[in-house]
């Protein structure tokens, strides 16, 4: 081949590369921190109710069943968005959904429940967020679906969505209910 | 102080600008240290850590509210006498090495540390031969200075 051609070639390679580091950062999100938990045992929690705070929730009372653990806070802007999608298909899909209220004030907390619906069987209140950074959460919302042993099966980061019950959740939970109590 | 005189207002707004800089510039809160080799200790180990909201800032420059929550968590368990390691260990444990800055070197990250060695090898191969065919080819004469044909 003509060596005349070589600066062009290494160009085409070097587009090459761009184009490929450009399509690669729309399907891998380079800005979510992948969660070294999943697949280990949820980290242990013993945290006061929202509405209750004399009384408390731990991971022993949650053993033997799977749950959703929801992140979230009335300060949160896209628990606004993901709120609904909870309200609407959370009862179907026949799991408990723990509320967990991130570096929230408990006032706030529960006038926002007030204000919009309360998708959870329990709200538990993480006010300084110690057990947040247990679990890796950098923000809110995230989740994360438990299952009956108290291992770690999935982390959503960002939002529920119709399409992440329908994708990731359900199949998971199918799943789960294959492999008994 | 001829500037001062002709501009009197830009020159007192330039001079609170960077009275004020310091502030700005230091996201970090009060932390008790008890002397100076502690505050550089944990200087030095923020530094290396990667906050996980503002991903492009560090855990000493971030003012996040979790970059502050895990600067106290670093500071506390520094005062717990663990090592630098173990406290790294701490944050991978939950946050994977995504929150280190410098990538530990082990299976999936063997490109990233030696690519850049790779790359230079295969351009240093490149250069070497074409070195070698000039070095062997028949020396030609210069072609005479030209004056138009300089390039």
């Amino acid at each position: 081949m003509n060596s005349r051609f070589y600066p062009l070639i290494g160009f085409a390679l070097v587009a090459a590369l761009l184009a490929f580091g450009i399509s690669y950062m729309r399907t891998n999100s380079m800005n979510e921190v992948p969660s070294p938990l999943i697949g280990k045992a949820a980290p242990a929690f013993d945290l006061p109710l929202l509405n209750d705070p004399a009384k408390r929730l731990s991971n022993a009372d949650l053993s033997g069943r799977p749950y959703l653990l929801n992140v979230f806070a009335s300060w949160c802007f896209a628990c606004r968005d993901e709120h609904p999608v909870l309200m609407a298909e959370g009862k179907a899909l026949g799991i408990p959904i723990i509320g967990f209220n991130y570096k929230d004030e408990a006032a706030d907390a529960n006038r926002w429940l007030d204000q919009f619906g309360d998708p959870y069987s329990v709200v538990i209140a993480d006010r300084e967020g110690r057990v947040a950074i247990d679990f890796g959460v950098y923000g809110a919302p995230e989740s994360f679906l438990v299952d009956a042993k108290g291992i770690i099966r999935y982390k959503r980061i960002g939002a529920i969505t119709p399409e992440i019950i329908a994708f990731e959740l359900k199949p998971r939970l199918a799943a789960m209910k294959g492999e008994g109590p | 102080m001829k500037l001062f005189s002709r501009f009197p207002r830009l020159c007192a707004t330039l001079v609170v600008i960077a009275l004020l800089l310091p502030t700005i510039a230091s996201a970090i809160d009060a932390l008790p240290f008890k002397d100076r080799a502690e505050e550089q200790r944990f200087q030095n180990l923020a530094r290396q850590l990667r906050c996980l909201v503002c991903q492009n800032e560090s855990l000493a420059d971030s003012s996040a509210d979790l970059a502050k929550d895990l600067r106290e968590e670093v500071f506390e368990q520094m005062r717990q006498g663990k090592s630098d390691d173990e406290i790294k260990h701490y944050l991978t444990d939950r946050y994977s090495d995504f929150v280190l800055y410098n990538p530990p070197l082990k299976g999936s990250t063997i490109l990233l540390w030696f690519a850049p060695l790779l790359i230079l090898m295969i351009g240093a191969a490149i250069v070497f031969r074409i070195v070698r065919r000039r070095g062997a080819a028949p020396r030609t004469p210069p072609p005479a200075a030209s004056s138009e044909d300089d390039w």
